[in-house]
């Protein structure tokens, strides 16, 4: 039944073509090198011609090698012996443990029919104040954590991977440094987290095809864990290099770049992702965390600014803190009026003296004599800064509530916050 | 139907060339055979016997050598009773059918009717057997939610056409015949309740196109009252990422002096339509009273699916709304967003390798973009009554950068621009939409000499908060340094509207009209205040009074107490009003 063929046309980078008939598009083939075999996907086909990208690379495969056509499309085995594994982008063992090769399920497929999803509408609690109270993470949501390199992104992934309520974990690292790969492993086995994870890891040496099937193979997982009545969380790490995979493919096939280089359906490449984050109407859930470098710390770039418009807001890591300005969790609305009801007005009130405390720093700097005003706002600012942005606060949303009035009316008057006057009456500590 | 037939000899992603005999229009729908599957596509380009076509589908599992089946009609909307309170995806094929055919997954290869064939209507006939009929010209009413909604000589049919025959008054599905008209030449054309229209091509059956005139309510104060917009006005709302441009429409379609609303979700998120979906069978329409889907249509084609049924997605949005404006109704299509709809034209452009234009935008860019915003309007019908379709589209500028092509080449053909800014969003103030860029060709609710006053008091204190930051608050004299309060308390009171609040987020035109002017007198007002500390106290409080205001359901017993509040505040102020703020005051009732 598989056809075999050994003409290989031409090899530039990663992509070989092959002449050969009844291909289909998308399929997956096997190349048997000097090197050993290697898996391949069918991208584009003209006539005869077939362009394949390999997952190996293109190093050392010589025109004669022979290409065998598998007759599916890429897959992965899906049962409960995934958790506590740990895999490569092809979908092989990195740890000890033996191949799994039953009930093979298609990566990438379709969407999930909008009718059949439901409101994202439960909070998923991780116990950081600026992600609890100020952003929440709400289940179903897709969200990246943007940042530059050197920032802790990787730690914060590993706390939130153990603080978060989820049933299932599946971590995807694309382009990981080596060392980050075993953090994770340490952390999470440290934490107890291990047995209710599933990691498919492509490191930074490893070949750049691989780094493109991570997200759809981690995420063709969570799916079905979810469609068993599961809470997945899936935390990817990190973006920027699957973009950038992508950009040295399609440049290898000489495509049009859009935006530096990139290919112009980045922006549906990267949702068809993000889109998998689901809550199904009568089973679980998938939520997705994504770290998504910013080169330059520029957030215009091309990856983080179609990050941006995918996903339900997003979270800036900065200095080693959530950053309150640009951080935006958008289904917040949905979860956090039934918190408790001074939350929302009080998160607002908080960020908006947050930002005018910025604008007095500023002035301040500038040598600017400082109001009585300005210097509320100053202290304002430092208990701020140091009572619940720091990374290492660890608080229930309830605590970190009660903290914030009480900076709030260390700070000001009653008056001076803008907030409701009967929510000032009923939760404003009496001194 | 043809019998054309073709094989694919290509495939680049969604992209695919066929070789076919016979003859091939552009834009005609094809669909090729893979294993039993048949996949909707599009033909783009025509080169010799090679057509290139774009699929609706995901293409893996293609082969060369697989079949395609041309259909001789172009993409096409079905136009019947029965679209309002449905979800469609972007080419008419009604998500729930699709759920229960298929289960959780959009699989591909599964098609829909856009109506519903066997659900039976209530059709009173209109016209006599011995009429002369034109296209756009109705026969009959059918009740449809709350609307009448009339049943038209199809709009493709061209020049003058006599009714031979019309049924009686009773129930009939949307496909059986309910009229027979002839022709010139005495040919019988059977008519039922539906027909279908090719969705790029603009509905013209209407006497003459009129100028917006009328201002559609929002109520959104900073729209209505600063920035409106026309019935069959058009509109663009481009901002950075997370500026609230969702928020913004989701507030609109939910609150817009309007008929219908039409939301057409072209390449954004899925959970945003869900919320949709999920909030407005809720919700009662102020105007009716009955169930805001009543009055709603979706049409989604979420960032996931895929790409080339989003470009088809905006094209069948606005047919939808063409159709029921040739009602005589007043249609809002809310579009979010079509920079995603331009970024499907350009990957499409970028697979056909035609020389890319800036940022590898098409050529053509522009005047698609034009194209579409042209199919707004205002406009008279054959029988004397008006309609209108007013079109907001939200653009999602790469990087939050308005010199992008998308949004220039929107902002050359819309009526109104509402800008936001990113540094608004951080600060929290919703909407986003920044005063000082923003602006609109259309006519205010408030009086105009009143916006303008009010838009003056912002500029000035906008333009003394920026010199302040230079020279510093010890350096601003105490009379500047009060507009720059009063401005800041405008913006805080009047521009920004909490969404999430229902009082708030709906203020009508009387409400508005009622608050611009308390507004214009407290701010047309000298007080007494002798520092700055005693001003920024003063303003405060005064602002605090003001945010209480807007939480009030209007002329209830708590607005009309938390409005003494506010002329005690100005008392115990000592305002006293400029004769500027007077005369405009007086001119205004």
């Amino acid at each position: 039944m598989n056809k075999v063929f050994n003409k290989i046309e031409s090899i530039t980078g990663n992509v070989i073509t092959v002449r050969a008939e009844g291909v289909r598009y998308n399929e997956l083939a096997q190349i048997n090198t000097r090197f050993g075999k290697s898996l391949a996907e069918v991208n584009k086909i003209d006539g005869n011609l077939v362009s394949l990208q390999v997952f190996a690379g293109g190093q050392g495969i010589s025109t004669g090698d022979e290409v065998r056509f598998l007759g599916h499309e890429m897959r992965v085995s899906f049962s409960e012996d995934l958790l506590g594994r740990i895999f490569n982008g092809s979908g092989e063992p990195r740890d000890k443990g033996p191949a799994l090769t039953d009930n093979l399920k298609p990566i990438g497929g379709p969407s999930v029919n909008p009718t059949k999803r439901i409101l994202a509408n439960r909070m998923m609690r991780t116990n950081i104040p600026m992600i609890d109270m100020f952003n929440t993470l709400v289940v179903s949501q897709k969200l990246p954590i943007f940042s530059i390199s050197g920032e802790p992104y990787n730690q914060l992934l590993a706390r939130i991977a153990l603080q978060a309520e989820a049933d299932v974990i599946v971590l995807g690292g694309m382009g990981l440094k080596y060392d980050d790969f075993l953090y994770f492993k340490e952390e999470l086995s440290n934490g107890g987290a291990l047995s209710k994870t599933v990691m498919f890891i492509h490191t930074a040496s490893d070949p750049t095809v691989e780094c493109m099937m991570i997200p759809d193979m981690a995420l063709a997982v969570a799916e079905q864990f979810a469609l068993q009545d599961k809470d997945v969380l899936v935390l990817l790490t990190d973006m920027t290099n699957f973009a950038d995979a992508m950009k040295e493919i399609a440049i290898t096939q000489e495509q049009v770049p859009s935006n530096r280089g990139y290919p112009g359906d980045l922006y549906s490449q990267l949702a068809s992702r993000y889109e998998k984050a689901v809550d199904f109407d009568d089973s679980g859930s998938v939520t997705v965390l994504a770290v998504t470098t910013m080169p330059g710390d520029d957030v215009t770039h091309p990856v983080p600014d179609n990050t941006g418009y995918i996903t339900e807001g997003q979270y800036y890591l900065k200095g080693g803190r959530i950053e309150p300005f640009g951080s935006l969790s958008r289904l917040k609305q949905n979860v956090n009026g039934k918190t408790r009801k001074d939350h929302r007005a009080l998160m607002d009130a908080m960020i908006r003296l947050y930002s005018s405390y910025k604008e007095t720093l500023e002035k301040k700097n500038m040598g600017f004599a400082m109001t009585r005003w300005d210097e509320k706002l100053l202290k304002y600012g430092q208990l701020f800064e140091s009572r619940l942005m720091d990374l290492s606060v660890n608080l229930s949303l309830e605590e970190a509530l009660d903290l914030g009035w009480k900076i709030l009316s260390d700070c000001f008057e009653k008056d001076e916050t803008g907030i409701k006057s009967d929510l000032t009456d009923e939760f404003w500590p009496v001194k | 139907m043809t019998e054309n037939k073709g094989k694919v000899v290509s495939i680049n992603g969604n992209l695919l060339s066929v070789r076919f005999d016979g003859d091939v229009s552009m834009n005609e729908i094809c669909y090729i055979n893979v294993d039993g599957t048949r996949l909707k596509s599009e033909v783009i380009r025509i080169r010799g016997d090679i057509a290139q076509i774009q699929v609706y589908e995901m293409t893996g599992g293609i082969k060369c050598g697989d079949d395609v089946e041309f259909t001789g009609d172009m993409l096409s909307a079905q136009l019947g009773p029965g679209l309002l309170g449905q979800v469609y995806d972007g080419l008419q094929n009604p998500l729930p059918v699709l759920a229960k055919q298929a289960g959780w997954f959009l699989e591909r290869g599964v098609y829909a009717d856009g109506l519903n064939a066997e659900k039976k209507w209530e059709f009173s006939p209109t016209a006599k057997p011995g009429d002369i009929l034109r296209a756009g010209e109705y026969i009959g009413t059918v009740p449809e939610g709350p609307f009448t909604h009339k049943i038209f000589v199809p709009f493709y049919l061209l020049g003058n056409y006599t009714l031979k025959s019309i049924a009686e008054k009773g129930e009939y599905t949307v496909n059986e015949t309910v009229a027979v008209l002839t022709d010139d030449r005495g040919r019988e054309i059977p008519v039922s309740m539906s027909f279908k229209w090719p969705v790029k091509r603009a509905v013209k059956c209407y006497s003459e196109r009129l100028a917006p005139t009328e201002t559609m309510e929002t109520k959104v104060r900073l729209i209505d009252s600063f920035f409106p917009v026309a019935k069959g006005g058009t509109y663009c709302t481009p901002g950075p990422f997370g500026a609230g441009k969702t928020v913004l429409q989701h507030t609109t379609s939910k609150y817009a002096d309007v008929d219908i609303v039409i939301i057409a979700a072209c390449g954004e998120r899925a959970g945003e339509v869900v919320e949709t979906i999920t909030e407005f069978p809720e919700l009662t329409d102020p105007k009716t009273g009955r169930s805001l889907m009543e009055r709603t249509i979706i049409i989604c084609n979420t960032s996931s699916m895929p790409v080339a049924s989003r470009e088809a997605s905006v094209y069948t949005s606005v047919t939808l709304a063409e159709y029921y404006r040739q009602m005589g109704l007043n249609v809002l299509l809310l579009a979010d967003s079509t920079s995603r709809w331009a970024q499907a034209l350009r990957e499409m452009s970028g697979r056909l390798e035609e020389i890319p234009g800036e940022e590898a935008f098409p050529a053509y860019l522009e005047s698609y973009i034009a194209a579409f915003y042209e199919r707004a309007g205002c406009v008279r019908l054959p029988d004397g009554s008006k309609g209108s379709v007013t079109i907001g589209g939200t653009v999602s500028p790469a990087g939050g950068n308005f010199e992008e092509p998308v949004t220039q080449a929107t902002l050359k053909v819309v009526g109104a621009f509402h800008g936001l800014s990113r540094e608004r969003s951080d600060a929290r103030k919703y909407p986003a939409i920044d005063p000082l860029i923003s602006w609109s060709k259309y006519k205010t609710v408030t009086a105009s000499e009143k916006s303008a006053f009010c838009k003056s008091v912002l500029h000035h204190g906008v333009e003394i908060g920026s010199m302040m930051k230079v020279v510093g608050e010890e350096g601003t004299s105490l009379s500047d340094y009060i507009i720059y309060l009063k401005s800041e308390m405008l913006d805080a009171v009047y521009l920004q509207q909490n969404s999430f609040d229902l009082v708030d987020a709906n203020c009508g035109k009387a409400r508005q009209q009622y608050v611009t002017d308390k507004l214009v007198y407290v701010l047309g007002s000298e007080y007494s205040l002798d520092s700055k500390d005693d001003a920024r106290g003063f303003f405060n409080r005064m602002r605090q009074k003001f945010i209480d205001w807007n939480y009030t359901e209007f002329e209830s017993d708590a607005f009309q107490k938390a409005e003494a509040e506010i002329d005690a505040m100005y008392a115990e102020g000592q305002g006293s009003i400029s004769r500027q703020a007077e005369l405009l005051l007086k001119g205004g009732e």
